[in-house]
């Protein structure tokens, strides 16, 4: 950090430094501004009342509700279970440890689409899983939210552990251990004082990956299908509306999630730098 | 690395406790239906399976994926690049909202970023002029495809590059200049040899997400068979048509590029953090 922390500004001689900066700047924004931008601009292209009613539409609003709630079980489920992880990584030493930890990235390999096809299979009636839920608990779990939070918490895994895990193991052990010295039990030393340091970092790993929820298409479209007002999500809701033509529909439900994923990476942002200047 | 610590002090029916409810957590998440892809795709027979794989738009829709995570790697890779050297080297107004930006790709809906693609290049979009002038098709063709398959890439690069630079430090360029080097000598004998293991863990990320992108892919290629269909598309309509044989087989061999990606990834890591 502290190299490149005084760089001097360009000087208007430095040619090669003004192109490169040049051709920077306009690859970033011809890849990801200019569409942003006609977005946007369709979605407005009849006033803001369309818009809205758009959005307030009974399928588009049913749409919108499921994906966030949806995502938000799951992103709850993820925080535990990923500090969970990151913690027996960090803290303990054990046989297969180092296969556990390249297990856990093996959800950003495989393609989402793939995780719905494996979900279908397990969870369908004529498998072990899905059979069971069928049978004893009279259970439907595909093409219903359940498996929408089953995708989900698949695809998302790895996020809260990797983000998580540098944290844990910056943190010091010393005063975890005076806490164990003194009688505090594993879980009040957890709450106490490995929480605290973590709560940032947790935070940040809970709201990417329900930001990446949001959105989240192959695998859900694949366990949830179509299904208007039941298991249809927001995403695949604009591809119905792309797939029937209907332009307004798909902007302004584009426009939302579009708008939800920039405030939430924004505000993520903007925590990493808070908790990069605490450290400093 | 975690810092020693003495294990004494763990309670071991705490530790095997945790240990046991995240591999099991694990095993229920991935192991299970990775087992159960396997065993259908086992059962199905190798004789059903050939018939149905065997056909040239497979064919086709894997050389699509290919050819389309090449162009991945290879532009995201240049310009990914570039884009870090730019943020880490230099100081401009809007810096820190453009960093925050970056990200932003991995938090759009796969669908929305094809969208936005057709409304870009397609009817009345901003480049309409542009697809005409090139007398390129851009919608419903490989060229809006790769573009998708850009931006739906574009973080990881950037990303992973980023930090490795930061920890670089100038020193040694500054040096190579003193002696004379030239600017683009200086890249590729000292910046380039520093980045390394940063830039292919990225290239590896890029390459696992590109072979994996379907949601984009679809919206702006349509998913034409023999056309613009990419593997996951073919999965994908394989699972439609109760063509069960192929999508399990596909789904595999898609696994099985994974694996490979993820062995890269954990070789790429590990150096990239030394």
């Amino acid at each position: 950090m502290s190299t490149t922390a005084s760089l001097p500004t360009l000087r208007s001689w430095d040619v090669k430094g003004w192109g490169l900066r040049a051709v920077a700047l306009s690859y970033l924004a011809f890849l990801l501004l200019l569409p942003l931008a006609a977005l946007v601009q369709d979605g407005f292209r009849e006033g803001p009342g369309v818009f809205f009613a758009n959005i307030f539409r009974p399928t588009a609003w049913a749409a919108l509700k499921l994906t966030l709630w949806t995502s938000a079980l799951m992103a709850a489920v993820n925080g535990v279970i990923g500090t969970l992880t990151a913690y027996v990584l960090v803290r303990y030493r054990f046989f297969g440890k180092s296969l556990l930890n390249a297990v856990v990235d093996l959800p950003f390999a495989i393609p989402t689409l793939v995780t719905g096809v494996m979900l279908v299979i397990l969870y369908g009636p004529r498998d072990l899983l899905g059979g069971f839920f069928h049978q004893h608990f009279d259970w439907k779990i595909l093409f219903a939210p359940p498996a929408i939070v089953l995708a989900l918490l698949f695809v998302n895994y790895p996020i809260v552990v990797r983000s998580v895990q540098p944290v844990l193991e910056e943190l010091d052990f010393a005063e975890e251990e005076a806490a164990a010295t003194l009688g505090a039990s594993s879980w009040r030393t957890f709450w106490r004082v490995v929480f605290p340091a973590i709560r940032p970092a947790l935070l940040s790993g809970v709201l990417l990956s329900f930001a990446r929820a949001l959105g989240e298409f192959g695998s859900i479209v694949v366990v949830a299908g179509n299904l208007p007002l039941r298991s249809q999500t927001a995403a695949v809701y604009v591809w119905g509306e792309i797939e029937s033509e209907n332009r307004l529909g798909a902007s302004a439900m584009s426009i939302v999630l579009l708008a939800c994923s920039f405030t939430l990476v924004l505000f993520v942002d903007w925590l990493q730098r808070r908790k990069g200047r605490g450290r400093g | 690395m975690a810092k020693s610590h003495p294990e004494h002090r763990q309670n071991p029916w705490v530790k095997y406790g945790l240990i046991t409810a995240v591999a099991a957590y694990l095993l229920w998440l991935l192991g299970l239906p990775i087992f159960t892809l396997i065993r259908h795709t086992v059962e199905i027979g190798a004789g059903r399976i050939a018939e149905e794989l065997w056909q040239s738009e497979v064919a086709h829709a894997f050389a699509l994926t290919v050819l389309l995570s090449l162009g991945a790697v290879l532009f995201n890779g240049v310009f990914g690049t570039l884009v870090a050297y730019v943020m880490v080297r230099q100081r401009f107004r809007g810096r820190a909202l453009i960093n925050a930006i970056l990200d932003l790709p991995f938090a759009v809906s796969p669908v929305v970023v094809g969208y936005m693609l057709i409304l870009l290049f397609g009817k009345a979009g901003w480049l309409q002029g542009l697809a005409e002038w090139t007398g390129i098709s851009w919608v419903f063709a490989w060229p809006g495809m790769l573009v998708a398959t850009l931006f739906v890439t574009f973080p990881f690069v950037v990303r992973e590059v980023m930090p490795v630079l930061e920890e670089v430090g100038t020193e040694q360029e500054e040096a190579a200049r003193t002696l004379g080097a030239g600017g683009w000598k200086i890249f590729w004998r000292i910046t380039l040899p520093g980045i390394r293991w940063g830039l292919l863990y990225g290239v590896s990320l890029t390459l696992a997400r590109a072979l994996g992108e379907f949601g984009a892919v679809l919206v702006v290629g349509a998913g034409v068979s023999g056309s613009t269909e990419t593997a996951t598309i073919y999965v994908y309509r394989a699972m439609e048509e109760r063509m069960f044989g192929g999508a399990y087989a596909a789904s595999l061999i898609l696994i099985g590029f994974s694996f490979l990606l993820l062995l890269g990834m954990e070789w790429f890591k590990k150096r990239s953090n030394v």
